[in-house]
This record gives structure tokens, C-alpha cells and sequence, in this order.
């Protein structure tokens, strides 16, 4: 068993090998975050920068415990207290960063490619905690560990992702990684909600019939309608996306019995979702993806630092 | 003062010539084209094995002076378009102030006769601020030389104002460069629509986007008898479109970089180089393709560079953030003679039509041709020198080209500018 | 292809492990004085499986389940950056180790470490009232000040030997092996299943 990556960016350059790996230290991360004492001293003296150049809550709280749970000092860099607001180049600041002899740097931005830019200025390892448009690869990760949970293995699983596809970063990193594990993908939104070419990402069906696609899915992906994110408005009403793409009580009808629901998050009860099936008992995996999100997130800072001799003195 | 140029392979498909021989210069002019010239004093240069044409000619060139000197200035710029080879560049004018007014295009001349190393030909605003609400004074820029009208970096949104723009330029006898990119459409457009965009996660720019213009443009066109000049024409549809534009009769005549020959948008990696954020942005294969039979069969008119130098720390940043335009004054010679030349896709005097001929033509400036009378503008070229595009070897002082370290064949050596030389055995000349 | 070197002796056999394991069953209830308050938690990969023999052997003494744990130590590790290996096991204690006897066991105590880190893990999982070490084999060169209460067989042996158990269950045949180590590598247990690649 070995693991060659200095980076977890492009989740397709992974293989099916690479990712079941993850899942699997995933897994045996889940037995420290159920002691009493959830905390290992697995990363002790290892320094992670969190460099969240946007605004985010779950992504970076995430991160935090993770990091915390394998005993790594944590830097929460970004927001208003960023550099950048003075007028220093983002690369320029990484590199003061680096001047600090960092381990690894987390990174989130709002512009697309801005994890690999950081990789090359820092040369230590780097996780893309999300990267404008582009890359989400450890929310895809996540959404990976909770489907294989609940069904035992993703192969054969049919997938469907619902809502805004072209300005998903999920998208970029879970259609790839859907098919690495040899799952079928359907995505299914307004056209105007479509990136230019899915089936370059990796989707084998393209639709905006939700009622026609729904009882094939094995998994029923909500995405969350960035309404921060739409240049124009790509759809007449709010209302009328729920009607059309909206996940209600009325078409649970039409899923598959054992058909689960996840939702990266945050939620917009009402739009995506109605509020019974965002707390639907069985078919809701919600909040297991978010526990999920903790997992994934150590196993990937421990493989990404395993057998790295700076920092530390074994 | 009297100039012997001996023994270079002669080319220029004006008057015919395709042959070995001497030409000799006195005042700035030639004299004499023929074997075996003699001449009783002057300066006597052999250049055997070079290629000698009328001087080459880029009517698309960011300079950037005045106000952006940072990025490159009429200095550096035309030791750069020296270096790789012109006698001439036309100037576009998004520079800081806008050169809408003459007394701008005063200062570009007057600065460039004082410190440039080529001829620097003006082009002048559209319309004042590129702002496209109010027409720039284009008859003053014209009597003091401005050679052809643009709102090249944004163009002209508003059709109404496009046929203003052209109703009023046709008196002048300049044409209309246009910079095609419908804001509507194009938004905050990035790289293309299409693989690009879905792979990077980047904004689409759609090709759809330019070619709404270029045939709102051609009806316009149509309608004012103005001459029209498409800028930098990046798609197949876009090249059809002014094929059918001449076929029909109109003024209409283009433009293509080497850049959108041959680089596409796959060429974009992961790596997210912001070299290759261009606008209009690196197209499909199949558009670069489609250019290069445009450059053959007579469509494309001129090859230019839309050389756009950015500082390092403006392009050294966020994908999303950094600047449009690679330089490529350097680098578009050699480009061409490899990629075109040495392929057989075109001869050297089809070269010598996209380069030197038709741009003049363009931008309505004097014949240069290998005749007597003719004014002593000339590129020497060594066909066959192997070169590897480097940084340090820039003389513009910019860097973002995104041919950095390509194997070239072919580039000028020597450069005559009115009789005198600007560049000889590839050193420019103090 | 064996990657821990030449062998050279088989220091114990089939019968000669059995033999130890029930006279370290009868020492560990000797003196525990019973079954009563004792855990059995052996370390992964060979420790577990020792662990799963004594606690067979103590309840056929006694008559009574002694409850079973297995510990995976990777995680407290002081060679990660070093030594890494991304293979992760499970640690699974099925019942609570606040205030009972836990009986740690290993397959060879050698520097130490392995026991250090196993003690860490053993206390962020709960507060044992007592810790005893149980070890096969004791082969000498200790770095830290740790050993065993119960040992099955004192082999001493060199810095530029491996001593290595393998177990019936996982590797198809079961002998302590003394090993030359090549130059370069260290002293560590054998993976899973090497004896059936042979």
C-alpha cells in the first residue's frame, strides 16, 4: 500500500486505489472521534495553516477539529485580517507564511487554480479547501465516504446531482471521483444552471426532467443554490425552482425505497429542499455527511504528512 | 550616405523579385536593385544566406505610454519590435490618458521620432475615454497622423454608436479597427466557453460572443461604406464570416495573432497560467485550424501580435484577477517562419503579404516595396537559425508570453529603417 | 520473498510457543489472584492474535470470558515522520478499561517504544487501575525504562538481528525466527501474511 500524493487538489488525478485508501483511514478515524477523549497525538508539533480567503463556516470548522484532533498547531489565516486588504499579493503572502516553516496550508478561495498557485509558491503540501468554480475534492471525499456507508461500496450506484452544476466546485471534484469509483452520474438542473460541456466532468446523463430521472437514483445530490454566486438570474423565481427542481414530500413518491438524500450545505430549506425531507430519518444523510466531513478531512492531513521528516524530529 | 546591401535572397511579390542580388540605398531611399552593383563609397554589408523583404509591419501593439510606463514604453516597446524584426508598429490606444485627442497622438509621435527604434504609427480613440458615449475628435487626430480609429481592449457596445463611429471615420479615409466582445454576452468571461471553461471551473468567453459582433460590425459596414478592420478574429465562424463580408464586395479586411494559430485552449492546464489568459481568449483546435486556411487562402489580411505587456507581479496572481494579453513582438516572426514557413503551409511571399504588405495597406502608410524610389524599410532574416524563446532575451520589459522556452526556427538579424540600420546581426543599434 | 533478511535459527517452535502462552495464562491469574478484574488488550498485527490465545487458555482455566481488546498503536507513533506507512488498523476495546486490570500484550518487547505509545493510546481511551505487559519474547536492547511482567522466553540477540513471530492464523506457521537485517533496514514486525509469499 502506498500513497504518492504531496497534495489533494485535483481529485482526479486519484485513483480508485488512492480514494478507498482515504476512505478506509477515514473510517478508522471514526473509532478516535467516538472515545472521550477525541484526540490523538498522531501530528504533534506539525504547524497547519488555514487560509480561507472566503467566507466559510463548515469547511473551515471542519478543518479546525481535524486538525485539532491530530494534535496539529493551527493557524486560521484570512477574512478581514488578511494581508491582501493592505494590498499584498496573495502569493507574496504565502510566502511570508512560509517564512514561518509551515507543514501543510489548507486553502480556500474564491477564484479557480488559487491551491495549485499556493502549492508552487510554498513547495509544502497543500489541501484545496475549495477553490472558486473549479475543485471541492475533500467535500467530494466526504460525499464518498457517506454513500459508500450507507450502501457498502460506490460501484454500481447511481447517482443524481440536482441543481446548480456549472457553478458547482463540488461537481468538479465528486463527478470525477463518482466515476473513478464506478458509480453512473446523472445531472439534472435548468440549462441555464449547465457548465458548457458536463460529460468533460465526467456526467453520463444530462437532464433538466427531475420527475423523469428521480426513481433511477440511488443517491439524490441536492446542490445548494448559490444565490451568491449567479451572475443575472438564471431562473424566473425561487418558486418556480422549487417547483421544478425542488426535493418535496410530494416527489419523494417517485424515489427508489432505499434512495438517500445528501446536500453539501448550508441548506436553503424551501428551495432545495423542503423541511421533511432535509430531516427525513432514513433518507437524510445530511448530518452525516458533515461528521463524515471531520473523517475524511483527518485522514487526508495524515496521509498528506505521513513519512514527512520536516517539522519534526522523530 | 550611401548603403550597399549584398548578395541576400530578395523578396517581394509587389514587384515579382525572388532572386539574389544587391540593393543599393542612398538617402534613406533605394536607388538601385540588381547583380554585381557597385558604388564608390558608403557602408557595404554581405548578406549571404539571409532573406531580405520589405520592412515588416504590426498594426496591433500595446506600447502602453503614455501611463502605463511600468508595463513597457515607446523606448523599450519598439527596441522590442526592433528586436524581433519590425520597421513599423501601429500603437492602440488604451494607454493612460486615453490617446482620443491629438495632442496625445502628438506625444506618441514626437516621442517615438525622439527615442524609438521603429516607426510608430498612431491609432487613435473611437470615441473619448473608449467609453463608447461620445465620438473622440477624429479629424484632428487624423490631420496629425493618426492612421486608423479603435476602442480596441472593450469595442463598441452600443450599435448605434458603432455606426456613428463609421459614418463619421468613412470621411477620412482611415478604417475602423474592431475590437469584437459583446459585454452582454461575455460578461466576466474568462477562457472559452466550452472544455476550458468546464475543466478550470472559470467563467465561459463564448465564441459567440465575438462573432455577434463581427457580423453587427459587417452590417454596419454595409450600411456606412466605412471600412472595416476586424481585430485579432479568433473563430472558424468569425473567419466565415468576413469571407463572405469580401465575397459580397465589402471594405472589410482582418487580423490574426500567432498566439490564436497556435495555441489553443487545451493548452490552459491545471497549472492555470496566466500567460495564456488572452482576449480574446485561446480558442478550440479546430478554430486554430481554421485561421491558419484563413492565412492561406487570402482571408486573413495581416498577422499581428496584439503584443500586451503586463508587469510580472500583474500576471504572477489569481487566474481570475490577472490581466488579459501576452506579449509577442519577439517571438511573431520566428512563430510564423516556423509554424507556416518551414511546414510549407505558406511561401515568403505570402509571409511577406501577412506581415509587411497588407498591414501597411491597412493602416493607409506608404509603400515599401524593393524598387527604386522606395523608402529603405527592410527586415533581414537568417531563415534558418534555431532559437529557444528565453526571458532574459527580451528587450520589451515585459515577460508574459506563453512561448517561453519553444525551439524556433528563423528570426530577423538586421533591420533598416529609412536607410539606417536599427538592428544588425541581431544587436539593436545605439 | 522474505524483506527481513536471512534466517538464521528458529529460537521457538509451534509446541514451544503453546507451552509459553499457557504458563504465562497461569502466571497472569497467579498473580492477579483470578480472572476476576483482568483485561486482556493485545497489540496489532501479532500482539492481538497472542492476546485472542491467552484469553482462550485463562477462560478454559477458570471458566470464565475474560473481555478482549486489540490496539493499534499507529497513531502515537514517535517515528511518523520518519517511518511512515499509511496503513492504519483499528483499535477496538468493546468494553470499559476505567478501573480493571489491563494485561497489554506484545508479541517482541525490544527498544520499548511500541509499549510507550501503546500505554499513551491505552490512557486516552480510559483510566486502567493497573498495567501489566505480557511479551513472547524479550530480546534485550531497551531505550526507554519499561518491562515485561510476564515474558515467554528471553532471546538475546544482536542490534544486526530481527527477531520476528509468526502466527498460524495469519501467516500459515507458527515460530520465533531470528533474522540477519539487512544493511539499511530495521527491526520491525512482519507483515501479515509474509510467510505465505515464501
Amino acid at each position: 500500500m502506498a500513497f504518492n500524493h504531496r497534495h489533494l487538489i485535483d481529485l482526479s488525478e486519484y485513483s480508485a486505489e488512492d480514494i478507498t485508501l482515504i476512505l478506509d483511514i477515514a473510517e478508522r478515524f471514526r473509532e478516535v472521534n467516538e472515545r472521550r477523549i477525541k484526540k490523538v497525538p498522531t501530528l504533534k508539533g506539525y504547524t497547519v495553516v488555514n487560509m480561507f480567503n472566503e467566507p466559510s463556516t463548515r469547511t473551515r470548522s471542519s478543518f479546525e477539529i481535524a486538525e485539532k484532533r491530530l494534535s496539529c498547531d493551527t493557524l486560521n489565516f484570512g477574512g478581514s485580517s488578511t494581508s491582501t486588504v493592505k494590498g499584498e499579493s496573495l502569493l507574496d503572502t504565502v510566502r511570508t507564511l512560509c517564512s514561518y516553516k509551515i507543514d501543510l496550508i489548507v486553502v480556500r478561495d474564491k477564484h479557480a487554480g488559487v491551491p495549485y498557485q499556493v502549492a508552487q509558491a510554498s513547495g509544502v503540501p497543500v489541501i484545496d479547501a475549495g477553490d472558486g468554480k473549479h475543485q471541492h475534492p475533500t467535500q467530494a471525499l466526504l460525499d464518498l465516504y457517506t454513500m459508500r456507508k450507507r450502501f457498502g461500496a460506490i460501484e454500481g450506484l447511481h447517482v443524481g446531482i440536482v441543481g446548480d452544476i456549472g457553478h458547482s466546485r463540488v461537481c468538479g471534484s465528486l463527478i470525477p471521483a463518482l466515476k473513478t469509483m464506478g458509480a453512473e452520474v446523472t445531472v439534472i438542473g435548468p440549462p441555464t444552471l449547465m457548465p458548457a460541456m458536463p460529460e468533460l466532468l465526467g456526467a453520463d446523463h444530462v437532464t433538466s426532467d427531475f420527475d423523469a430521472a428521480l426513481p433511477q437514483l440511488d443517491v439524490v445530490y441536492m446542490l445548494r443554490i448559490q444565490r451568491e454566486r449567479l451572475e443575472g438570474a438564471p431562473f424566473p423565481s425561487l418558486r418556480e425552482y422549487n417547483l421544478l427542481f425542488g426535493l418535496t414530500r410530494e416527489r419523494e413518491k417517485l424515489m427508489k425505497p432505499d434512495a438517500i438524500v445528501c446536500h453539501p450545505g448550508p441548506l436553503n430549506r424551501g428551495v432545495e429542499l423542503d423541511d421533511y425531507m432535509a430531516d427525513h430519518l432514513e433518507r437524510s444523510e445530511i448530518l452525516d455527511q458533515v461528521y463524515a466531513g471531520v473523517l475524511v478531512r483527518m485522514a487526508s492531513l495524515y496521509l498528506l504528512l505521513g513519512g514527512t521528516d520536516h517539522g519534526v524530529d522523530a | 550616405m550611401a548603403l550597399m546591401l549584398k548578395n541576400a535572397r530578395v523578396i517581394d511579390p509587389q514587384v515579382d523579385l525572388d532572386e539574389v542580388c544587391d540593393v543599393l540605398i542612398r538617402d534613406g531611399r533605394v536607388v538601385e536593385v540588381g547583380h554585381d552593383l557597385q558604388m564608390p563609397k558608403g557602408v557595404e554589408r554581405d548578406l549571404t544566406g539571409k532573406i531580405l523583404v520589405p520592412g515588416l509591419v504590426d498594426i496591433h501593439v500595446h506600447l502602453r505610454d503614455p501611463g502605463q510606463e511600468q508595463k513597457e514604453d515607446i523606448t523599450s516597446g519598439t527596441r522590442a519590435a526592433a528586436h524581433g524584426g519590425f520597421t513599423t508598429v501601429a500603437c492602440m490606444p488604451n494607454t493612460t490618458p486615453t490617446i482620443d485627442n491629438a495632442q496625445i497622438v502628438e506625444y506618441v509621435k514626437s516621442r517615438a521620432a525622439e527615442v524609438g527604434k521603429c516607426r510608430v504609427e498612431v491609432v487613435g480613440a473611437c470615441t473619448q475615454g473608449l467609453r463608447g458615449e461620445t465620438l473622440s475628435e477624429m479629424g484632428d487626430m487624423a490631420r496629425h497622423g493618426a492612421c486608423a480609429f479603435t476602442d480596441d481592449g472593450r469595442g463598441v457596445q452600443d450599435s448605434g454608436m458603432m455606426r456613428r463611429t463609421m459614418d463619421y471615420a468613412k470621411q477620412f479615409d482611415r478604417v475602423v479597427m474592431s475590437h469584437c466582445q459583446d459585454e452582454g454576452l461575455v460578461g466576466a468571461g474568462q477562457v472559452n466557453e466550452g472544455a476550458a471553461s468546464t475543466r478550470l471551473g472559470l467563467l465561459g468567453w463564448p465564441a459567440a460572443g465575438e462573432e455577434i459582433q463581427i457580423g453587427r460590425d459587417i452590417a454596419v459596414c454595409r450600411l456606412t461604406g466605412c471600412p472595416l478592420h476586424i481585430q485579432h478574429l479568433s473563430t472558424a465562424r468569425g473567419l466565415d464570416m468576413v469571407r463572405a463580408a469580401k465575397a459580397e464586395g465589402l471594405p472589410v479586411t482582418c487580423e490574426v495573432t500567432p498566439h490564436h494559430m497556435f495555441l489553443c485552449e487545451d493548452d490552459i492546464t491545471g497549472a492555470y497560467d496566466t500567460s495564456f489568459k488572452v482576449n480574446p481568449p485561446l480558442r478550440t483546435r479546430e478554430d486554430c485550424q481554421a485561421l491558419i486556411e484563413g492565412v492561406v487562402d487570402g482571408t486573413v489580411d495581416a498577422i499581428v501580435t496584439d503584443h500586451a505587456p503586463h508587469c510580472k507581479f500583474e500576471k504572477d496572481r489569481e487566474f481570475e484577477l490577472a490581466p488579459f494579453g501576452m506579449t509577442g513582438i519577439e517571438t511573431s516572426l520566428g512563430l510564423v517562419i516556423t509554424n507556416l514557413v518551414k511546414k510549407g503551409v505558406i511561401d515568403w511571399n505570402r509571409l511577406v503579404e501577412l506581415m509587411a504588405v497588407n498591414p501597411r495597406r491597412i493602416i493607409r502608410a506608404e509603400r515599401v516595396a524593393v524598387e527604386p524610389g522606395s523608402v529603405a524599410d527592410f527586415t533581414v532574416i537568417d531563415p534558418d537559425v534555431q532559437w529557444t524563446v528565453r526571458v532574459e532575451d527580451f528587450l520589451s520589459k515585459a515577460q508574459n508570453s506563453a512561448f517561453i522556452g519553444t525551439e524556433l526556427v528563423g528570426r530577423a538579424t538586421d533591420v533598416y529603417v529609412g536607410g539606417y540600420a536599427t538592428m544588425e546581426e541581431g544587436a539593436i543599434v545605439e | 520473498m522474505n524483506e527481513g533478511g536471512n534466517v538464521k535459527s528458529v529460537c521457538m517452535d509451534e509446541r514451544e510457543i503453546d507451552r509459553s502462552l499457557t504458563r504465562i495464562a497461569h502466571q497472569i491469574l497467579e498473580a492477579n489472584k483470578g480472572a476476576g478484574n483482568i483485561a486482556l488488550v493485545g497489540i496489532v498485527t501479532r500482539g492481538d492474535l497472542l492476546a485472542k490465545r491467552l484469553a482462550e487458555r485463562i477462560g478454559a482455566i477458570e471458566g470464565v470470558e475474560v473481555p478482549l481488546g486489540r490496539l493499534d498503536i499507529s497513531l502515537y507513533r514517535d517515528d511518523f515522520a520518519t517511518y511512515f506507512s499509511p496503513e492504519v488498523h483499528s483499535t477496538q476495546i468493546p468494553f470499559d478499561i476505567d478501573g480493571k486490570t489491563i494485561v497489554l500484550v506484545d508479541d517482541v518487547l525490544f527498544t520499548g517504544r511500541t509499549i510507550r505509545a501503546a500505554l499513551d493510546a491505552l490512557m486516552d481511551i480510559g483510566r486502567p487501575a493497573c498495567v501489566q505487559l505480557a511479551v513472547l519474547v524479550d530480546r534485550g536492547h531497551r531505550q526507554l525504562p519499561i518491562r515485561a511482567d510476564f515474558v515467554g522466553k528471553n532471546v538475546p540477540s544482536s542490534l544486526e538481528e530481527n527477531v520476528r513471530l509468526f502466527l498460524d492464523e495469519v501467516d500459515g506457521v507458527s515460530a520465533v525466527e531470528i533474522l540477519s537485517l539487512a544493511p539499511g533496514d530495521r527491526a520491525h514486525a512482519a507483515p501479515i501474511g509474509e510467510k505465505e509469499g515464501e
